[in-house]
């Protein structure tokens, strides 16, 4: 950044996140949520705030909202209520979106990230239950924008944090983090690009020590990781630039372009926040008791922290590794069961998962859940390695043939014939005759040039096309060469 | 609490309402009213009193996560003033 000539700068970063959780229908109407449909075919009467109707609430997605309130240990607020967001624009037919605001059904939580080595905790203000908006499309409709109603309803989860963040990089962790858990939690698919997870970004500076808040601008809508950290950092360089010459930054929303790596006022109008939020008349207040929040309890699945921890422990992890297993549940149980089936080394399982396997997949755009290789057929192989039937490195061809169809590992073995030769009349045969081929080298060897072994050892595998048990060579090689 | 004409103005623009130029003074004086009236109730005690958020003591029913509207596009856009490619069409806003 390089513009810090009179102070030194410090940053803050609050941030917004939406989460459509993931039910069959809408927050108050019966209606589909899946994503992708033709427009318009998934909004009902309810949707399209056609007179008359009434909103009934979805309790799945009260109890979505509470299992998060208990996963980031918050208060869940025994009575909450619905209220109106007053607005006008096309694609909120009601002319109010339904959110709360004065009693939302989560309260203070937090969360602890990890930055550089270091653990820290973000608060979260609370998170309140709202419907979403539908879409609007401003190209070729002839001057007319055109009017998508199907994720009009679509139950939002927004989750606010403090301004605790005083990184990029914190934001990004943070994000993640809440990424991470409600896909562990099973409310969210957490798919950025169908926008079922978003985020705004409130941003302000201030000279370093100074306890009052800079002035914030709210970045709306970024829909990646990449985005949110490229975003803030603009947005800091502006807001200092803008200070250091004499400017002053105005509290405003802003849109990240991505194209042009830069962040753009939008028009805002005075009265544009001007929401006159009141309690919806057509909602009661929604009472969660005791019984109700002990049962979602019950139905909390381990949570990332609690799991990374146990397989350091269990399995003797490192953080690396137990990083990445337990990135999402799905790897994590996948790891579980490969463990369990193969009956081999943890260590061994968990590095042909985070190496390997998941080098592939990535490749390959799929999630574990796609993987072609299940772990009952990795199971197989690692089982091979670890009896020595194949080497590591013949382990690699015969995991790329089962990448590429259904066979076993076994199968492939017996077929490609890549059982490794551990039988010492072959691999004795093969080690004199590169020695009677090779005098030269022998010389080299014997004069003491220790870096000509490998060279044997490399004539021996190639002749034996790898299949040679390494070890069982290398001790040949030695008393030979004598 | 006393409004302005501005005050009305710009309450109406809000709620999108078309108000008569002529009307305003009545509806800043009728408005004013309304509004000493609330003062006068926020004169009384309510210490200790939870806010009401709806005069029906009752809490809310919840309903199961299920699919019960199907696509009823047609007649919804039957009455529609514009549409096209399934969308609706409505004068271009741009924020």
């Amino acid at each position: 950044m390089g513009h810090h000539q009179e102070h030194e700068w410090e940053t803050v970063i609050g941030l917004e996140i939406h989460t459509q959780l993931a039910t069959q229908s809408k927050i108050f109407s019966g209606a589909a949520t899946a994503y992708g449909a033709e427009p318009n075919t998934q909004a009902c009467a309810v949707d399209l705030g056609l007179p008359g109707v009434l909103p009934v609430l979805n309790g799945q997605a009260v109890s979505m909202a509470v299992k998060f309130g208990l996963a980031i240990e918050a208060e869940i607020a025994p009575h909450s209520v619905f209220a109106r967001k007053n607005y006008f624009y096309p694609d909120l037919p009601k002319g109010y979106q339904i959110s709360q605001f004065e009693l939302p059904i989560v309260g203070k939580g937090h969360l602890d990230i990890d930055v550089d080595g270091t653990t820290k905790r973000i608060g979260i203000t609370r998170a309140h239950l709202e419907e979403d908006a539908g879409k609007s499309l401003h190209e070729s409709f002839h001057g007319m924008s055109g009017i998508d109603l199907n994720r009009a309803g679509t139950p939002l989860l927004e989750i606010v944090s403090e301004p605790e963040m005083r990184s990029a990089k914190e934001a990004v962790a943070y994000m993640r983090k809440i990424h991470e858990l409600v896909r562990y939690l099973g409310i969210c698919d957490g798919n950025m690009q169908e926008g079922s997870f978003r985020c705004d970004a409130n941003v302000s500076v201030r000279p370093k020590g100074q306890e009052e808040f800079g002035t914030r601008a709210e970045i709306k809508n970024i829909n990646s990781f990449k985005f949110v950290e490229k975003a803030i950092n603009h947005e800091v360089e502006r807001q200092i630039e803008l200070i250091e010459n004499g400017g002053k930054v105005v509290q405003e929303t802003r849109l990240y372009d991505a194209n042009k790596d830069e962040t753009r006022s939008m028009r805002s109008k005075e009265e544009a926040n001007d929401y006159r939020y009141f309690p919806d008349p057509d909602l009661l207040p929604v009472h969660i008791s005791e019984e109700f929040k002990e049962q979602i309890k019950g139905q909390l699945p381990e949570l990332p922290d609690a799991k990374k921890l146990r397989f350091k422990g269990q399995y003797q992890l490192d953080d690396e590794n137990a990083v990445i297993l337990t990135a999402s549940r799905q790897l994590a149980d996948y790891f579980e069961a490969l463990v369990k089936e193969s009956t081999c080394e943890a260590k061994l399982c968990a590095n042909w998962i985070t190496g390997d396997l998941v080098a592939v997949l990535n490749k390959a755009d799929l999630d574990i859940t796609q993987s072609p290789v299940n772990y009952q057929r990795l199971a197989g192989l690692l089982l091979r390695i670890s009896d020595d039937t194949i080497s590591g490195k013949i382990a690699k061809q015969v995991f790329e043939a089962m990448w590429n169809s259904t066979a076993t590992a076994d199968d492939i073995i017996a077929e490609k014939g890549l059982k490794q030769i551990t039988d010492t009349g072959a691999i004795e045969a093969i080690i004199d005759k590169i020695i009677a081929d090779n005098p030269d080298q022998v010389e080299q060897y014997l004069s003491g040039k220790d870096k000509v072994f490998g060279f044997f050892v490399g004539q021996v595998m190639k002749d034996m096309q790898g299949k040679a048990n390494p070890a069982e060579v290398n001790k040949m090689l030695k008393i030979k060469l004598k | 609490m006393t409004l302005t004409a501005d005050d009305v103005k710009k309450i109406a623009h809000l709620a999108r309402l078309g108000i008569n130029q002529q009307n305003i003074a009545s509806y800043t004086k009728d408005l004013s009213g309304m509004l000493q009236l609330m003062t006068q109730m926020s004169e009384t005690n309510t210490d200790g009193v939870l806010p009401m958020a709806h005069p029906m003591d009752q809490t809310q029913r919840l309903r199961a996560d299920e699919v019960t509207e199907n696509n009823n596009r047609n007649n919804f856009q039957a009455i529609a003033p514009q549409i096209e490619d399934g969308l609706y069409l409505v004068p271009k806003v741009i924020e």
